[in-house]
C-alpha cells in the first residue's frame, strides 16, 4: 500500500471521515442542522479529490489507474458513479432536514450512516476483485439497515429486520456464486477471471460449463437482490414503506446505481467471454422485472409502496441495457452507457418525487394516495414538482425520462432486442395508468382541507435542482449521453 | 418562420403560468397569440405557394440544427405540400378553440396554458422533418390533452381521457418500435431522406411488421375500425373547444403520419397491403355511418360521423396500388383535401354544438326543436356545416369526397361502390339531425334562448369562409397538397413498372 494508493482512494476515504467528524461534532453541537450543512460541505472534499482524480484521467493513456494489489481501479466508469453518489447524498442530506428535526435521538448518526454507506457505495463501483466486492457490497448494505430501522416505530424496526435478514441471505448466494467462480478460474481478479475464461476449454475443466453458470446465476441473483429485480424484489415494498421516506429515495437511487455499476463491472469485464448466456438471463429478469412491477404498483394505495413497485419495474427497464450485449464493439450508444445516463435520469426524478412526497407527508401525516388531495390548490409548487416527477417516470417528453428510455431502447434495438424494446414500451404504456393515478388525485380531487403546506429553505433548493435536473436532462442530454460514452469505454476494452 | 409558428404557443403559455393572473388577461393574451400564430400560419402558406416555392418535393423553409448528435437526433423543420395546409388548418382551429373558450370559467388559467400547449405540440408534428422530433411532438400531445378532457371535460371525463392516453401510447408504443428499427436499418432520423431509402433498404425486423407497427400507430390516432373506440368516449365528453382540437386537426396527425411515413417510407408495402386499408376503410366508413343514425346524444352524432369521415381518408390513401402500373395522384390528393376540409367541418360542427348546448342545457336530441326561431345565425351556420359534411356541390365536402371516390373507384371498383352508400346514409343522418334540432314546431321552454353573440360568430364566420372557398375554389388548397404528394406518386410508380 503505497501514498498513490491512499490517493486512489480518497473520494472513499474522506467521505468515510466525513461521516465520522459528523457522529463526533453530534457530541459537541445542540443545533442539529449544522450537522446538515457540514455534511453537505464536507462532500467538498472528496468532489475535490474526484476532480483531480477525473483530469489526472484523461492525460493517462489506459484510461485507468489501479491500485490496492489490483483490487480499486480509478476509470471514467468509476468516477462517474461517485460524482452520482455524492450528488444524491448531498440532495438527500438537504431534504431531510425537517425529517430529521423529528426523529428523537441519533441525528447525528443519522448523517453519519448516511455517509458511510455512501463510501460503500463509491468503493463497489470501483472495485475489480471479488472480494472487495463483497466488503464493499456490506459496507454499503450495513449502514442502510440501521437507517431503515431508525424510526424505531414497529413498521421501521421490521423494515430493519426483513432488510437485514434478506440481504443476509442474498449475500450467502452472491457469495456460493464468488466461490464457484473462483474455483473453475482460480482467481478473484475481474480481468483474469475473463482471461482464464477465455482459455478455458469445455475438456478442461470438471462438470463443464454448467456448473460455472451456476455460479453465475447465484452472482446474478445476489445483485439482483441489490437492485430489486423480481424475483428478488420481495423486500422493497415493506423495506421501503417502513424506512424513513429520505432513507427510501436514498434506497431507490443510491443503492441501485451502486448495484448497477458493479453488474456492469462484473459481466462485461469478467464473464465477457459468455456473454449471451447471461445477456439472456438479464432479458428474462428484465421482461419479469418490469411486468410485475408495472401490474402489481397500479394495486398500490400508499404511495411509497407504490413507487417500490415503479422502483421495480425501472430495474426492470435498465437491466435493458444491461442485456443489450450485442453491441460490445463501440461503446457508443451501447447498452452501459443507456444504463448510465438512466440511472442518473432516473436519481433526479425519483428524488423530485420522493422530495415532494416528503414535503407533504411531513404536514399530513399520511403516506397514503388519497391523502395527496387537491395538492394543486395547497402545494402548487410541490405538486408541480411530483406531477413533473411523475411523467418523467412514464417516460413522457420534454423530460430526463424520456429521453432515459428512448436511448435505452435504441440501444437495444441495436443488439436486435427488438422484442424486448416492444415489451418496454408496452410497459410504459401500463405505468401511466398508477403514475397518472396520482396526478388525477392532485389536480382533479377536492381537498380535506384548504390548509397551504409550506416548504422550508433547503428542501426547496433540493427540489429545485432535482425538477431542474428532470428538464434540462430531457431537453440537453447529449453532454450526459458523451460523458456516460467515455464512461463505459473501459468496460469495452 | 416554423420555430415562430411552433413554440409561439408555448412561450405564450409560459407566461400566462408565470406572469398572468386575471381571468379576463388571460383570455385575451391567448386570443392575441393564436391570432398572431393565424397571421403566421396565414403568412407561411401564402408564402408556399407564391411561385418561386413552386418545386416539386421541395421542403420549405427548412430549419436544421444537432440536437441530440449521441443519439443522431436533430432539430430538423420544414414543410412541404403536404403539411403546410395542415398548419394553416391547425392554426385556424386553434384561434376558432381559444374563442370557443371564452365562457370557461372554471381554472381559465390552467386551461388555456394547456391549449396552447396543445397546439405547440400538434403544429410540431406537422412540421417536423426528424423522425424523433415527430415522436416527440407526437407524444408531447398527450398530457395537454389529458389534462383538458378530464378537468374541463363532462360526463364519465376522467375515463375517457385515461382511455384517450391508453390508446394513444399503446399506438406509440409500436411507432416507438418502428421509428427505431427503421433509425437502426438505415441510420438516419431524417424523414426526407427515410423516403427515398427505407424501401428496399436492408432492415432488421421485415419492412412488413415495421409497416405494420407505424401503420396501427396513425390507425388508433385516425381513428379507423377496430381502433376507434375511444373517439367517441374523448369526442363526447371533452370541452367544446377541445372536441373543435379534436376532430378537426389530432385526428390529422393520422392521416399525414399515413401519407407521409406508411405511403411515403413504404411504397411497396403500401401497396401490397392496399386490399387491407381499402377493407378496413370501407368497414370504418360504413360502420361509422351507421352507427352515427342512432344517435340520439348530439355531441356523439358528429363524433360518430368523424370516424365515417377519416374511413374515407383511408379509402384515399388505399388507392395507392394504382391502375395497371400507373398510379394516379387523384385518390392521395383527395384523401389529404377530406383531412382539411374535414378539419373545417367539422370543427365547425363541434363549435356549434357545444354553442347549442351551452344555451339549451341540452345534447339530447329528442328533447330539442324549433331552434331556429330562436337563434337563427346558428341554425344557418349549422346548415352550412351540415350540408358540407354530407358532400353538397358547392362546399369543400363535395370537392374531397369527389376526389376519392374518382381516385379510388378505378382501382377499387366494388369497395368504392359500397362506400358511396355512406354519402345517402350520412345525408340521411344529417338532414334528420337537422330536422330535429332546428326545424318543427318550437318549444315555449327554449323559447328565451338567445343567438350566438358577435364573440361567438368570429370563428364560425371563419371557418364558414375556409369552407365555402374551398368548396368553390379548391385549388387552392389541392394544388398546395399535389405539390407535396408528387414525389410519393412518383416513387409508387417507380415501384409499379414490371
Amino acid at each position: 500500500m503505497t501514498l498513490h494508493d491512499l490517493y486512489l482512494l480518497s473520494p472513499e476515504l474522506s467521505v468515510a471521515a466525513l461521516g465520522m467528524l459528523i457522529i463526533l461534532l453530534d457530541m459537541f453541537i445542540g443545533r442539529k442542522r449544522i450537522l446538515a450543512v457540514v455534511s453537505v460541505v464536507g462532500l467538498a472534499v472528496p468532489l475535490v479529490f474526484s476532480i483531480s482524480l477525473w483530469t489526472e484521467l484523461s492525460g493517462d493513456p489506459d484510461g485507468q489507474m489501479v491500485g490496492i494489489f489490483n483490487t480499486l481501479a480509478v476509470d471514467h466508469f468509476s468516477l462517474f458513479f461517485k460524482f452520482l453518489i455524492m450528488g444524491i447524498l448531498a440532495l438527500i442530506v438537504m431534504s431531510s432536514v425537517e425529517y430529521v428535526s423529528r426523529i428523537k435521538q441519533f441525528k447525528g448518526e443519522y448523517y453519519g450512516l448516511m455517509l458511510f454507506s455512501a463510501s460503500g457505495m463509491m468503493l463497489l463501483a470501483a472495485t475489480t476483485d471479488l472480494i472487495s466486492i463483497y466488503i464493499a457490497l456490506e459496507l454499503t448494505t450495513l449502514p442502510l439497515v440501521a437507517l431503515a430501522a431508525f424510526l424505531g416505530t414497529s413498521r421501521s424496526t421490521e423494515a430493519g429486520i426483513k432488510f437485514l435478514l434478506l440481504s443476509a441471505m442474498s449475500s450467502a448466494v452472491l457469495l456460493y456464486g464468488m466461490t464457484l467462480t473462483y474455483g473453475f478460474t482460480g482467481t478473484t481478479q475481474l480481468v483474469e477471471i475473463f482471461e482464464r475464461l477465455g482459455a478455458y476449454s469445455e475438456a478442461t475443466v470438471p462438470f463443464g460449463s454448467n456448473a460455472l453458470f451456476l455460479g453465475v446465476i447465484m452472482i446474478v441473483a445476489g445483485f439482483g437482490f441489490k437492485i430489486a429485480a423480481v424475483p428478488f424484489q420481495m423486500w422493497a415494498p415493506d423495506v421501503y414503506e417502513g424506512s424513513p421516506t429520505p432513507i427510501t429515495a436514498y434506497l431507490s437511487v443510491a443503492s441501485k446505481a451502486a448495484g448497477f455499476a458493479i453488474i456492469l463491472r462484473v459481466f462485461y469485464i469478467a464473464f465477457g467471454e459468455l456473454s449471451l448466456d447471461w445477456a439472456a438471463l438479464f432479458a428474462i429478469l428484465s421482461v419479469l422485472s418490469m411486468t410485475v412491477g408495472n401490474l402489481v404498483a397500479i394495486a398500490q394505495s400508499n404511495i411509497k409502496r407504490m413507487l417500490a413497485y415503479s422502483t421495480v419495474a425501472h430495474a426492470g427497464f435498465i437491466m435493458i441495457g444491461v442485456a443489450a450485449i450485442a453491441a460490445k464493439v463501440p461503446a457508443e450508444g451501447s447498452g452501459p452507457s443507456a444504463v448510465l445516463f438512466y440511472l442518473v435520469a432516473y436519481a433526479v426524478t425519483n428524488l423530485a418525487a420522493f422530495f415532494a412526497i416528503i414535503a407533504i407527508s411531513n404536514r399530513t401525516g399520511s403516506d397514503m394516495i388519497s391523502s395527496f388531495a387537491g395538492m394543486g390548490r395547497r402545494a402548487p409548487f410541490l405538486a408541480v414538482i411530483l406531477a413533473f416527477a411523475l411523467i418523467s417516470l412514464l417516460g413522457l417528453p420534454p423530460t430526463a425520462g424520456f429521453m432515459g428510455k428512448l436511448y435505452m431502447f435504441s440501444a437495444a434495438m441495436k443488439s436486435d432486442l427488438a422484442w424486448l424494446v416492444l415489451v418496454g414500451v408496452l410497459n410504459s404504456t401500463i405505468s401511466a395508468y398508477y403514475y397518472l393515478k396520482v396526478i388525477r388525485v392532485m389536480y382533479m380531487v377536492e381537498p380535506e382541507n384548504e390548509e397551504k403546506i409550506q416548504v422550508a429553505y433547503s428542501p426547496r433548493i433540493a427540489m429545485y435542482i432535482a425538477g431542474l435536473g428532470i428538464l434540462v436532462l430531457g431537453l440537453f442530454p447529449n453532454w450526459l449521453m458523451n460523458v456516460a460514452e467515455k464512461a463505459v469505454a473501459i468496460l469495452f476494452l | 418562420m416554423l420555430s415562430a409558428i411552433v413554440f409561439l404557443p408555448l412561450v405564450g403559455a409560459m407566461v400566462i403560468l408565470l406572469f398572468l393572473k386575471d381571468a379576463r388577461q388571460i383570455r385575451l393574451w391567448a386570443a392575441a397569440i393564436t391570432v398572431v400564430e393565424l397571421a403566421l400560419t396565414i403568412a407561411a402558406f401564402v408564402i408556399f405557394r407564391t411561385e418561386d416555392y413552386l418545386r416539386v418535393g421541395d421542403m420549405e423553409m427548412v430549419e436544421l440544427r444537432n440536437w441530440i448528435p449521441a443519439l443522431n437526433i436533430q432539430y430538423h423543420l420544414g414543410v412541404d405540400g403536404l403539411s403546410v395546409p395542415l398548419v394553416l388548418l391547425t392554426g385556424l382551429l386553434g384561434m376558432c378553440a381559444v374563442f370557443a373558450s371564452w365562457h370557461v370559467k372554471m381554472r381559465v388559467k390552467e386551461y388555456f396554458m394547456w391549449l396552447l400547449v396543445l397546439q405547440t405540440a400538434v403544429t410540431g408534428v406537422f412540421v417536423s422533418l426528424d423522425f424523433a422530433l415527430f415522436f416527440i411532438f407526437w407524444e408531447l400531445e398527450l398530457l395537454p390533452m389529458y389534462f383538458l378532457i378530464s378537468i374541463w371535460g363532462s360526463g364519465r371525463k376522467e375515463y375517457s381521457a385515461m382511455k384517450f392516453l391508453i390508446f394513444t401510447l399503446l399506438g406509440s408504443a409500436f411507432m416507438l418500435v418502428g421509428i427505431l428499427a427503421l433509425y437502426f436499418s438505415v441510420g438516419t432520423f431524417n424523414m426526407v431522406e427515410l423516403q427515398s431509402m427505407s424501401d428496399g433498404a436492408q432492415l432488421i425486423i421485415p419492412a412488413g411488421t415495421i409497416f405494420a407497427l407505424l401503420f396501427i400507430a396513425f390507425a388508433v390516432k385516425l381513428p379507423v375500425w377496430p381502433l376507434h373506440t375511444w373517439l367517441p368516449d374523448a369526442h363526447t365528453d371533452a370541452p367544446t373547444a377541445v372536441s373543435v382540437m379534436l376532430a378537426g386537426v389530432l385526428l390529422k396527425m393520422g392521416g399525414y403520419g399515413m401519407i407521409r411515413v406508411g405511403v411515403g417510407m413504404f411504397p411497396s408495402k403500401a401497396q401490397e397491403y392496399a386490399w387491407v386499408l381499402a377493407v378496413i376503410a370501407l368497414i370504418s366508413v360504413l360502420y361509422g355511418a351507421v352507427v352515427t343514425v342512432k344517435q340520439t346524444d348530439l355531441k356523439r352524432l358528429i363524433a360518430f360521423s368523424s370516424i365515417s369521415h377519416m374511413g374515407y381518408v383511408l379509402l384515399g390513401i388505399a388507392s395507392v396500388v394504382g391502375m395497371g402500373g400507373a398510379v394516379s395522384s387523384v385518390g392521395l390528393t383527395g384523401a389529404a383535401m377530406q383531412m382539411f376540409t374535414h378539419g373545417t367541418i367539422t370543427g365547425l360542427l363541434f363549435l356549434l354544438v357545444g354553442l347549442v348546448y351551452e344555451k339549451a342545457h341540452t345534447r339530447h336530441i329528442p328533447d330539442m326543436g324549433g331552434l331556429a326561431a330562436q337563434m337563427p345565425i346558428i341554425a344557418v351556420a349549422f346548415l352550412v356545416a351540415g350540408l358540407a359534411s354530407l358532400g353538397l356541390p358547392g362546399t369543400s365536402g363535395f370537392v374531397s369526397e369527389l376526389l376519392i371516390f374518382l381516385g379510388t373507384f378505378p382501382v377499387w371498383g366494388w369497395i368504392t361502390a359500397l362506400a358511396v352508400f355512406a354519402i345517402v346514409i350520412t345525408a340521411g343522418y344529417i338532414l334528420w339531425m337537422l330536422q330535429r334540432v332546428f326545424f318543427g314546431p318550437s318549444l315555449s321552454r327554449f323559447a328565451s334562448l338567445g343567438d350566438a353573440t358577435v364573440l361567438e360568430a368570429v370563428p364560425m364566420v371563419v371557418l364558414i369562409v375556409a369552407i365555402m372557398m374551398v368548396g368553390i375554389y379548391p385549388s387552392i388548397i389541392s394544388d398546395v397538397f399535389k405539390l407535396g404528394l408528387e414525389p410519393i406518386i412518383q416513387s409508387l410508380q417507380y415501384v409499379v413498372t414490371p
